[in-house]
């Protein structure tokens, strides 16, 4: 245990684990929302945020623009970090879209029992990760150009904050403002939270079923893509199977939260970010990803519902 | 009567689960415009055949068509889209949303439009939901909780859940509504209010088909009345005609049937 090292760094550590955080949760959003309506864990979910690091990487290369050369001018890099975000949440949400159609769709028509669902689910997940991986011979790519800075802009309270940091947070947060709004003040956001809460009686209030799921897979894989473009910025690397400790993790901070609860995957992808840092400061990072399932293990023995409890209708604070 | 248009026929149904026969060859019409009572005492078959007249389950044989065209098979959302609105025995009221919310998710189904249009057709979002408030505040005053509109569905009393899932249903827009015992676990005086609330609605143009297990209720309220027991309708007339037939009185004291 090294406290001083935990004390000594703890503004950075907070700063990084807010931005890493940031991205946990964004992720988690997707489990989150297919819960929600569903009561299933898509677990192809992970793959849909990894499709989307590709997607993004592949339309910068084909822009021209690499890790030898990046964007100069501020106008241009923001033009290219925008069409990479485009391309990934297009191939995020489509994925996302296909799993629903191909892997649980057929599957709720002929009322297959849950483990079929589940068993679909990792089948999914190996399925879009198998074709990636072949078709990336299994290496890890690092060909992206730095779009945004990763030099320090600024200093607050001894934490260094760079560019990156600040356009993943502030993006970050804008995505998850942007859903809760949807979720709670839009005709179809109410459609969702309806199904959520009575499945039978939103249909027989004329809510179509199968478009609000279709609507929450497609949510889901809006907010993968972003949060694949921003883990493109953090890491400036992926590869097929980045997907699975990501996605772990992300899934994770959804329980943690509890699961089917929009704020609650918030909390706790922010939380869980912290908690990895602060204690890869205090016992090793070794240990840093043993530490969220420690995490996730010891909250859930005190709150089974997760910290903010379950029901995606629960939405509102 | 017979210049009256027929809404709504169940048309010689029978519904099976597995060896249980839950509806024998359940024949009757609905008009447009009355007020049709479903009586029998428990276990007839009420519920099962009002389940089966709003597309939850589908006859074994026999059909339900609906101004001439056949609900049985058809999705839940399409046969309210084509005008069947119903309410529960059991209240289900979404409960963590607000009861101007519950009334808009019932009013969302006539607006159109998909993700994008929602997102990009701003103008026109706006517009709709601005309608669907107003609408959805307006069936509130007309059901009397609109002191309600904005507290959470399952903070309500109960009678104002009642009130407020009909209210619900209502905004389908319904040429049908299907009322589950309404006045389930009301005291006399809710009971006269809920008359009158149903005859309201009856005389914005809406029919209402009414199971309900309170006699009095039924015999004050309803134009026409169909007693079913065990799964076969064993009478069908006007209240008076119903309260005089021998079978519906054994039915309910439980006299064995005499015929």
């Amino acid at each position: 245990m090294d406290f001083s090292e935990l004390f000594r760094n703890f503004p950075e550590l907070t700063t990084t684990g807010l931005t890493q955080g940031a991205i946990y949760a964004l992720v988690a959003l997707g489990y989150t929302l297919v819960y929600g309506v569903l009561r299933l864990i898509n677990f192809a979910h992970s793959e849909v945020f990894m499709v989307g690091t590709f997607a993004a990487m592949w339309t910068w290369n084909a822009l021209g623009f690499n890790q030898n050369l990046s964007p100069s001018g501020v106008l241009i890099s923001a033009g290219v970090l925008i069409a990479g975000l485009l391309a990934a949440v297009a191939v995020s949400s489509a994925t996302a879209v296909a799993v629903e159609l191909t892997a649980y769709r057929p599957l709720r028509k002929r009322n297959a029992p849950p483990l079929a669902f589940l068993i679909s689910a990792i089948g999914a997940s190996f399925v879009i990760m198998e074709i990636i991986g072949i078709a990336t011979d299994r290496a890890p790519y690092g060909n992206m150009p730095e779009l945004v800075s990763n030099k320090p802009l600024f200093t607050i309270l001894g934490a260094e904050i760079t560019p990156v940091q600040i356009v993943i947070v502030v993006g970050a947060l804008v995505m998850l403002v942007g859903l809760d709004w949807f979720i709670n003040n839009t005709r179809l956001g109410r459609g969702v939270r309806a199904v959520a809460q009575d499945p039978d009686s939103a249909a027989l209030m004329g809510v179509n079923k199968g478009r609000v799921i279709g609507l929450v897979f497609l949510l889901g894989g809006v907010m993968a893509g972003v949060a694949a473009v921003f883990a493109n910025l953090k890491y400036g690397f992926t590869k097929f199977n980045l997907g699975f400790l990501f996605g772990l993790k992300a899934f994770t901070a959804a329980v943690l939260g509890g699961i089917g609860n929009l704020r609650g995957a918030v909390l706790g992808g922010l939380l869980l970010g912290l908690v990895e840092n602060y204690a890869s400061a205090l016992v090793g990072t070794q240990f840093r990803d043993l530490v969220a399932f420690v995490v996730l293990i010891a909250v859930l023995m005190f709150r089974p519902t997760g910290i903010l409890g379950e029901s995606l209708g629960r939405a509102r604070a | 009567m017979s210049e009256r248009k027929p809404l709504l026929e169940v048309d010689n149904v029978t519904l099976r689960f597995g060896g249980v026969v839950a509806l024998d060859k359940v024949d009757f019409t609905l008009y447009e415009g009355e007020i049709l009572g479903l009586i029998g005492p428990n276990g007839a078959g009420k519920t099962t055949c009002f389940n089966a007249m709003t597309g939850v389950y589908m006859p074994t044989d026999g059909a339900i068509r609906f101004r001439g065209q056949q609900i049985s098979g058809k999705k839940r959302h399409k046969i309210t889209k084509m005008g069947i609105a119903r309410t529960f025995q059991n209240i289900r009221l979404f409960p963590e949303m607000t009861a101007l919310e519950n009334v808009q998710v019932g009013a969302d189904a006539h607006n159109r439009g998909s993700v994008p249009s929602a997102m990009l057709r701003l103008p026109r979002f706006w517009q709709e939901e601005r309608r669907g408030i107003k609408r959805a505040e307006e069936l509130l005053e007309f059901v009397g909780i609109k002191g309600r509109t904005h507290e959470l569905a399952r903070n309500l009393p109960y009678g104002d859940q009642r009130r407020l899932e009909i209210a619900r249903a209502l905004a389908t827009d319904p040429t049908l509504l299907c009322l589950d015992e309404p006045a389930a676990g009301f005291n006399p005086a809710e009971k006269v209010a809920l008359l009158e609330l149903i005859r309201k609605i009856r005389d914005s143009g809406v029919t209402v088909l009414l199971i309900e297990h309170d006699m009095r209720l039924v015999m004050g309220v309803t134009d026409r009345i169909v007693v079913l027991e065990f799964g076969k309708k064993i009478a069908e007339g006007t209240p008076a005609e119903v309260r005089d037939n021998p079978k519906v009185v054994a039915a309910y004291l439980g006299v064995p049937d005499a015929a």
